[in-house]
């Protein structure tokens, strides 16, 4: 290879880069020059038509092909065979709720919803409470926010550390392995292994990353309690838990609920430590890991789909709930 | 135009480094062996490939006096998703000139689309003159040959350190039964002789359905191995379950397993990357596992057989096969009849070729071509590796798993047999048994 061929292997990469990067930006912008000219000549009884096809138009297209037609063909294919092609009824959902692994996996799921965003969200309201009291807020909030900053395969990559096993005789690296140790355990167990302990381990990850976020937005709302309520009520002689029971919370209750859905809506599709921790093996697997396992590494597309369904399906009732009350608070506003 | 300018000014300022020592180094080129080639100027050959740089530029410099001697111009593609793109690109008629296939599953599917060219006479000769019976069958599809392997990786490999073998007095094993009465020697040393790890992540358990590829190739020799591999040997037949058997009195004895780590379940949470990395520190003495594993030790742990670190060749169980070696490789697969593409398929089957692709590697490639000469490698452990992948007495075979429905090679394949690992009673008949029946319920029907 010599120069004058590295050369023009740059030139043949990066001029058609470019020129393609340009033109684009230049069609996109010649469009938007001729639609606007369009609607804004449309006169009298086509006027509206006009502007709502232009206006609306590109985003229901776009809408249509990055999620509408993606997710009716999903909901095809979880009725089809592993290859996408013969018609099998509902034995792709048999399989779901009957194969013992996948009951597992389901099981793990529902305790995944129901306890990850109920813990994170609750010790975040304590923490919040907490530190509204402090001195030094913004350091402490900014201490336990931190972990928010790591992806949750970064924050697994950690806690692989903190629950690393050794056996008797060998040095002993982990962290959780040595705190019990300190207590007097002799030998304790392969925690990763050790069913179903293991699953609520993978969930403290889960929290020691969430909890700082559901703390920040829950301070921000009681911060947003005006206080002239507050002062009333320490008129009227009401301090410590009960002012947090009757003031702050119903006060702070609109967030709450907006926080503990969207952290079930996430936990649903939690797929991320899992998959690096345990890769979904030692009875740990959950529906999003399932999912991917089951239509990218073993090609079943037919199962993978069926399971994506049943997320879909999960995940409907919170969206709902979560956009109804937010209509409501707007009203309310 | 503008844009151009700036480019090209941005372009000469990261480049100037890079492009100056690349200038400097054309020389004279001898052309004498690339005669028989004939010339090819002008024309243009498209390699599709897996193989990404910076290992792709070690094949690239191979061919380059092939290149400037011939007129010929390879374009090399490197893709990651080569396995997926292969197909749609073969279906849309825009299959490239030559494709590198690392599996003989792939190969088969692209001979069935009508596409792929049968290999010219000059591969196919180099092919019956180079490569084992064992190679030549992975390749052959209805009687014709479609393509010589490129390069060539070996599994069967056990990693030992001959510092600590040297120190406690023990011998490198030439049969199964001496390798179990090294491991009770060494438990009679009070330490565990054997370590090993299964979790790789999302992949998590392959290295123990390579035990079991190993183990079966070994009992039962390749008619079954392959049959069992076809589906038609099922899991819970009497042969693969006393593999099982086999595997359990192996590496799930409490007193040979698991070296500096723990205890048998402690293989289903240990990565395989760490598994062997008490083999330098003298606290595991034994860890099977393939020759790429070389890479994991840190630097400076000298690979030799009298270094660090080495490897034995995983001894036969049964004298009727008594070099069975399990891998991997690729081959080169032609889309299109036309004399350059024949051309440049030929001259990447040649030794010639092949040895130089050796010489620039800084270890851990090989090949099964017997042409290359031992010497070519530059370590000792690739010298080994090559010995054995182009032995004629050799009984080669593929991974099993990669060939398998992706179900059972991809998915319950890896978790059984981690359920296995990570279980209670893993000796027990009956555990092996609802192990095996479980891997079986999961073999696609259709």
């Amino acid at each position: 290879m010599t120069t004058t061929n590295a050369w023009s292997d740059v030139w043949s990469q990066l001029v058609p880069k470019f020129g393609q990067i340009l033109f684009s930006i230049a069609l996109f912008a010649a469009v938007l020059v001729i639609a606007f000219w369009l609607a804004s000549r449309a006169r009298g009884k086509a006027e509206r038509p006009v502007v709502v096809t232009l206006m609306l138009g590109p985003a229901i297209v776009l809408v249509a092909i990055g999620l509408v037609v993606p997710g009716l063909q999903t909901i095809l294919f979880s009725v089809r065979d592993p290859y996408g092609q013969g018609f099998v009824g509902l034995q792709n959902f048999g399989w779901a709720f009957t194969d013992p692994g996948m009951r597992q996996t389901l099981t793990n799921t529902v305790l995944w919803i129901v306890l990850a965003p109920i813990l994170s969200t609750g010790i975040g309201l304590l923490l919040a409470v907490l530190v509204d009291r402090i001195k030094r807020e913004a350091l402490a909030k900014a201490l336990i926010f931190m972990p928010m900053a790591i992806s949750f395969v970064g924050a697994s990559v950690v806690w692989k550390f903190v629950y690393q096993y050794a056996g008797p005789g060998n040095p002993q690296i982990g962290l959780l392995s040595s705190i019990v140790m300190a207590f007097g355990v002799k030998n304790p167990p392969n925690w990763m292994l050790t069913q179903p302990l293991n699953t609520f381990l993978l969930m403290v990850i889960y929290i020691w990353v969430q909890t700082g976020f559901a703390m920040v937005v829950l301070s921000a709302a009681i911060k947003a309690v005006p206080m002239d309520i507050n002062e009333a009520a320490s008129l009227d002689g009401a301090t410590g838990f009960r002012l947090f029971r009757t003031i702050t919370m119903p006060m702070v209750r609109g967030t709450f609920v907006v926080v503990l859905t969207t952290a079930m809506v996430a936990t649903l599709k939690l797929f991320d430590i899992v998959r690096t921790m345990t890769g979904g093996n030692f009875g740990t697997s959950v529906l999003a890991n399932e999912m991917y396992s089951q239509t990218f590494v073993q090609f079943n597309s037919g199962h993978g789909a069926a399971l994506a369904v049943i997320l879909f399906i999960g995940v409907t009732p919170m969206i709902w709930y979560n956009v109804r009350s937010l209509r409501k608070e707007r009203t309310i506003r | 135009m503008k844009p151009r300018r700036l480019v090209a000014a941005t372009a000469a300022a990261a480049l100037a480094a890079i492009a100056l020592p690349i200038s400097s180094a054309s020389a004279a080129v001898n052309c004498a062996p690339y005669k028989q080639y004939g010339k090819l100027t002008g024309k243009t050959v498209h390699i599709f490939t897996s193989i990404l740089s910076p290992e792709s530029d070690i094949y690239m410099k191979a061919y380059a006096d092939f290149e400037k001697c011939t007129g010929v111009t390879i374009q090399w593609e490197g893709s990651n998703d080569f396995e997926s793109q292969l197909g749609v690109r073969v279906a849309g008629g825009s299959a490239p000139d030559l494709a590198i296939i690392p599996q003989p599953g792939l190969l088969q599917q692209m001979v069935k689309t009508g596409k792929a060219v049968p290999a010219p006479a000059g591969v196919v000769a180099n092919a019956k003159k180079y490569w084992t019976a064992d190679w030549r069958a992975y390749s052959t599809v209805n009687g014709k040959y479609y393509g010589a392997p490129l390069s060539a990786n070996m599994k069967s490999l056990v990693w030992y350190s001959p510092k600590f073998f040297k120190k406690y007095k023990l011998t490198v094993p030439k049969t199964w039964a001496e390798m179990m009465k090294l491991s009770d020697q060494i438990v009679k040393l009070g330490q565990k002789p054997w370590c090993a790890g299964i979790g790789s992540g999302t992949a998590t358990g392959w290295p123990a359905t390579d035990w079991m590829e190993e183990l079966t190739l070994r009992m039962y020799g390749p008619k079954v191995y392959d049959s069992w591999v076809a589906g038609k040997t099922k899991f819970a037949s009497p042969q693969i379950e006393n593999v099982m058997k086999t595997l359990s009195k192996w590496l799930m004895n409490p007193k040979y397993v698991n070296a500096g780590i723990g205890d048998v379940k402690s293989i289903a949470t240990t990565t395989f990357q760490d598994a062997g990395l008490g083999i330098p520190k003298g606290k595991c003495f034994m860890l099977q596992q393939a020759s790429f594993y070389g890479a994991q030790f840190p630097q400076g742990t000298k690979i030799a057989p009298s270094g660090d670190v080495f490897a034995f060749f995983l001894p036969s169980i049964n004298k009727k096969w008594p070099i069975p070696v399990e891998g991997g490789g690729e081959f080169i697969v032609s889309f299109r009849n036309a004399p350059e593409v024949n051309a440049v398929q030929t001259f990447m089957s040649s030794p010639l070729y092949l040895t130089n692709r050796a010489k620039d590697s800084a270890g851990g490639w090989t090949t099964a071509n017997s042409g290359v000469p031992v010497s070519a490698y530059p370590t000792p452990l690739d010298r080994m590796v090559a010995t054995y992948l182009s032995n004629p007495k050799a009984t080669f075979r593929f991974d099993g798993s990669d060939a398998m429905p992706a179900a059972v090679g991809a998915g319950s394949f890896w978790t059984q047999m981690t359920a296995w690992f990570s279980g209670d009673n893993p000796q027990a008949t009956s555990t092996i048994d609802s192990i095996a029946k479980a891997i079986d319920a999961t073999w696609p029907t259709a």
